[in-house]
């Protein structure tokens, strides 16, 4: 048994293996089907100070060895998710971290300042980088500027462990990862999804919604794991990366490239025990190439 | 209800029609409860197409037998493939998921079941289960032709079935709602799954005969269990999850306006 523990600033993980935001729900929706406790946290889905309806129905496409989706945020609000949420998933055993979202840089703050208040939520991930909302979202993720003024005003009022989620939807991710390293981000965590598109030739129509969608799956992992690299590289603070990781070897991959922790996203509706199956096969992996810790592997490519 | 994630192993695999199959599963254990209504996530491996599960309702359950049946329409790359099953493969099923149709309270209620094409699946075992409880429902199933109609021997076995066909090759002639029934009789609640376009005509029938009526959504999904939101369906309490909070839905609840 290899040593899997991890640390991002003051989180402490038991091993590396996270669920991604608006995947795993507040994983209480998956406690039949897996120990929720034998990873190394769940991060809920994304949350904004007042609630959102989300879009329109249809809200997801499948594509070849993806999905597409436009869901937007729908979420009950801050103030919802403090009174009635908080209590169902205080007392799970593994780090339970907040996605945050916003549609100003006071919004985001705001938001975080609540749940800074949360004694069992030890981290945020900031949500700079949803695809599908007009306002904010994204908007902040795509320039240095935006990232910047976002995790500045969060910084001021959020004490905790803070992830901030890049966008991979843009010219350089490593330039908006170190404008909010400068800006005091405790870590970064990508990818969020691909601004995708699908259509439905015989209605002469859009699959979507609105359009266009985020790409998440196995489609986007060699592009993912691509700017996990270069984001490990250009920063100091640690990365947690995420994008089609379906199994201990997509894992084992971004720890290699440079993750400090990782995150399964839609691989969890394919197989809602994927999580633990990963954090298993990362041990047996290391066990078989001995490897006392996962240490020994993380950003061993140049 | 505790679900489960299982590979249950396949029976058979019957062609009941040019676009339908009866696909029996079975286990070494004894299956999970399952209620009327209820669907399973059915993995369909091998095709980069067909990567998120399906959904399909659970059309029967043999408690002696320990099977579950699913009716399945081989509509495109998925549902082609499980039809292509043969006794032996296995099959991972997420289950059982939803909520489910009401129950009669007595054995005095009188039950319709409104189903068309392949929404008559879960159907079955609703009327299978009511009988059980000594209530006997009535069957209002619509097909296209005498020879889309599906099962009919087994759901005579546990009600009362009428049949409408468009060409009236059997039974009445019509859609559904044009069924004779409906005039004649009054039902205390009526329970629909099919086409879109006849569970709004089968809404808009119970509303003017006020009667409670529930209807069994289809929303497109990828998770199936509540946590994606992306099969969500516009109802007077908001956006709710046709996965966890239905299928199965009060008419009333739903904001079919016509
Ligand atoms: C709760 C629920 C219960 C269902 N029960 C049954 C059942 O008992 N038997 C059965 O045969 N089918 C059932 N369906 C529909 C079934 O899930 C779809 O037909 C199937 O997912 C299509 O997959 P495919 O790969 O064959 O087709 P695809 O290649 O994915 O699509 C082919 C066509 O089917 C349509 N389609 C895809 N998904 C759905 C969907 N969820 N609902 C309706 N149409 C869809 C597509 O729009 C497309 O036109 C159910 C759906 C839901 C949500
Ligand atoms: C249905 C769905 C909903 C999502 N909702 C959120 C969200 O609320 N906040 C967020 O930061 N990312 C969200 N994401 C993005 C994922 O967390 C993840 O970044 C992305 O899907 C890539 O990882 P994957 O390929 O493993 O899924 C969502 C993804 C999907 C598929
Ligand atoms: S399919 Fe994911 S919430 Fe319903």
């Amino acid at each position: 048994m290899a040593r899997l523990d991890v640390k991002i600033k003051d989180l402490e993980l038991k091993n590396p293996v996270m669920t991604a935001s608006g995947t795993f729900g507040y994983g209480l929706e998956f406690a039949d089907l897996m120990p929720l406790d034998g990873i190394g946290g769940i991060i809920v889905k994304g949350t904004t100070l007042k609630p959102r309806e989300g879009n329109d129905y249809p809200r997801m496409a499948e594509t070849a060895s993806g999905m597409l989706n436009c869901v937007g945020l729908q979420n009950k609000g801050v103030d919802y998710f403090c009174e009635h949420i908080y209590p169902q998933i205080k007392d799970i055993n593994t780090n339970m971290i907040v996605n945050v979202s916003g549609s100003s840089p006071e919004d985001y703050a705001e938001c975080a300042a609540r749940i800074d208040a949360l004694e069992n939520i030890p981290a945020i991930e900031l949500n700079i980088s949803c695809p599908n909302v007009k306002d904010g979202g994204m908007a902040f993720g795509v320039t240095c500027a935006g990232a910047s003024s976002v995790v500045k005003a969060v910084r001021e009022r959020y004490h905790k462990t803070l992830i901030v989620k890049l966008s991979p939807n843009v010219t350089d991710i490593s330039e908006i990862a170190r404008a909010v390293e400068a800006e005091g981000a405790d870590s970064v965590s990508l990818i969020n999804t691909l601004m995708g598109m699908a259509i439905d030739i015989e209605r002469r129509k859009t699959l979507l919604s609105i359009n266009t969608g985020g790409l998440s799956g196995p489609a986007v992992k060699p592009v993912a794991l691509r700017m996990v690299w270069q984001v490990a590289k250009a920063v100091k603070i640690p990365v947690v990366g995420l994008g089609g990781i379906c199994n201990s070897k997509d894992a084992i991959e971004f720890l290699m490239a440079g993750a400090t922790a990782i995150e399964i996203g839609t691989a969890n509706f394919l197989d809602p025990a994927v999580s633990i199956k990963v954090r298993d096969g990362i041990n047996e992996w290391l066990d078989s190439h001995g490897c006392k810790s996962v240490h020994e592997i993380i950003g061993v490519i140049d | 209800m505790k679900k489960y994630l299982l590979d249950l192993r396949v029976k058979s695999v019957e062609q009941i029609h040019q676009r339908y199959v009866l696909i029996k599963l079975t286990d070494d254990k004894p299956l999970p409860e399952m209620l009327p209504g209820q669907f399973v996530e059915i993995r369909v491996d091998g095709s980069p197409n067909t990567f998120l599960r399906r959904p399909i309702s659970i059309n029967f359950v043999d408690i002696e037998a320990n099977e579950l049946w699913l009716l399945v329409a081989a509509v495109g790359e998925g549902t082609k493939k499980l039809a292509l099953l043969k006794p032996g493969d296995m099959l991972n099923c997420l289950l059982p998921l939803g909520n489910g149709f009401t129950m009669p309270q007595s054995s005095e209620e009188r039950i319709l079941l409104v189903g068309g094409g392949v929404g008559v699946a879960p159907l079955l075992y609703m009327g299978a289960q009511m009988a059980k409880m000594g209530c006997i429902p009535t069957f209002l199933l619509g097909a296209r032709t005498a020879k889309d109609l599906l099962m009919l021997d087994i759901f005579k076995s546990y009600g009362r079935v009428c049949v409408t066909t468009e060409d009236g090759s059997e039974g009445e002639k019509g859609f559904v709602t044009n069924h004779s029934l409906l005039q004649n009789e009054r039902f205390d609640r009526i329970a629909t799954c099919g086409p879109t376009p006849m569970m709004k005509a089968v809404a808009r029938y119970s509303r003017k005969a006020q009667t409670e009526c529930e209807a069994s959504l289809e929303n497109l999904m990828a998770c199936g269990l509540g946590a994606c939101l992306c099969c969500v369906e516009k109802t007077t309490e908001g956006n709710l999850c046709v996965c966890k909070d239905g299928p199965v839905f009060n008419i009333r609840k739903l904001l079919w306006q016509d």
